[in-house]
């Protein structure tokens, strides 16, 4: 580590994309991080009881009624993706264009489907009369917060989505046969980073 | 110029994540559908997301296989967001108290 920083070369030795990339991720990682506290803060100090998530959405089919099951659907779903992304980099690496290209659309689909059952979510809430400022289930709170954080991740997927669709088209033409394939790889960072920060949402808005 | 450890490992490997990240988030959902409530439920919520999360830094973003340097600018700062949530905990609490403690003296 010493010598990374102290010998006379680049301290960080990879394509500049990737490491901007890190850095951005860096950044967007305190911006999730401010909703998520703001949302914790105003939780915490909120006399009204907060909305039972287990509950709000919970999903009935064809009669039986399944607790929080659009988002344990939308989870796994996001998780897939990730899984396809990361074989798509690892078999750019490979040089197998037509995989790596298949892959990166696969991924795209499964973001797309994710940002789908989010807006069926969102249209469905809004039905039911939750509002930034209030909702009939509790702390006025819980819409704020719930439109700003999965908003937000949800406007992260739509760009990872778009990001994908480009990168996978310049693949498939070959456009990186010569210039090489790190740019899968931090378009597959940028990915992660959307499923990570899902990981906390789940874990922190939805399951607390 | 990729000096990152060639990122040659079998495709069975994502596969085994995969799968792992499957369970455990279907851990995490059977937490709520078996309403596991107190602090057990928090503390497997917590658990299962930090091994999540874990998972896909180490793994998918390949951060296993980066060198220190790498790790220790994305792992320090964060210090200050982990501050910032044991401020505003506090802080919370505070106004929270206040709060009982005004209304109730209407």
């Amino acid at each position: 580590m010493v010598n990374d920083w102290a010998a006379d070369k680049e301290t960080f030795p990879m394509p500049w994309g990737k490491l901007m990339m890190w850095i951005f991720l860096l950044g967007d990682t305190f911006i999730f991080s401010i909703f998520l506290i703001g949302y914790m803060k105003v939780r915490i100090s909120s006399l009204a009881e907060w909305p039972n998530t287990s509950e709000v959405f919970a999903l009935t089919i064809s009669g039986v009624h399944v607790p929080l099951l659009l988002i344990a659907i939308m989870t796994f779903v996001l998780i897939t993706s990730s899984g396809t992304m990361a074989m798509a980099v690892n078999y750019g690496y490979r040089g197998n264009r037509k995989r790596t290209a298949q892959l990166m659309l696969a991924t795209a689909l499964l973001g797309a489907a994710f940002v789908g059952m989010q807006a069926y979510e969102w249209s469905k809430l809004i039905s039911e009369g939750v509002r930034p400022w209030s909702n009939p289930f509790g702390a006025p709170q819980f819409g704020s917060s719930f439109f700003m954080i999965t908003g937000f991740h949800g406007l992260h997927v739509s760009a990872g989505v778009i990001y994908l669709l480009i990168i996978a088209n310049h693949v498939r033409r070959g456009h990186y046969d010569r210039k090489g394939y790190a740019i899968v790889e931090i378009a597959g960072l940028y990915w992660h980073f959307v499923d990570l920060v899902w990981v906390f949402i789940f874990a922190f808005f939805y399951l607390w | 110029m990729r000096s990152d450890s060639d990122q040659q490992h079998p495709i069975g490997l994502y596969l085994k994540i995969w799968a792992l990240l499957f369970v455990l988030s279907a851990m995490s959902y059977m937490v709520d559908f078996y309403q596991v409530q107190g602090y057990l439920r928090w503390a497997l919520i917590v658990i299962l997301m930090l091994l999540k999360a874990g998972l896909i830094m180490a793994i998918f973003m390949h951060l296993k296989w980066e060198r220190l340097s790498l790790k220790l600018v994305l792992f320090i700062p964060p210090i200050a967001i982990a501050l910032l949530v044991l401020l505003m905990a506090i802080e919370g609490e505070y106004t929270f108290l206040n709060r009982l403690g005004f209304l109730s003296s209407e």
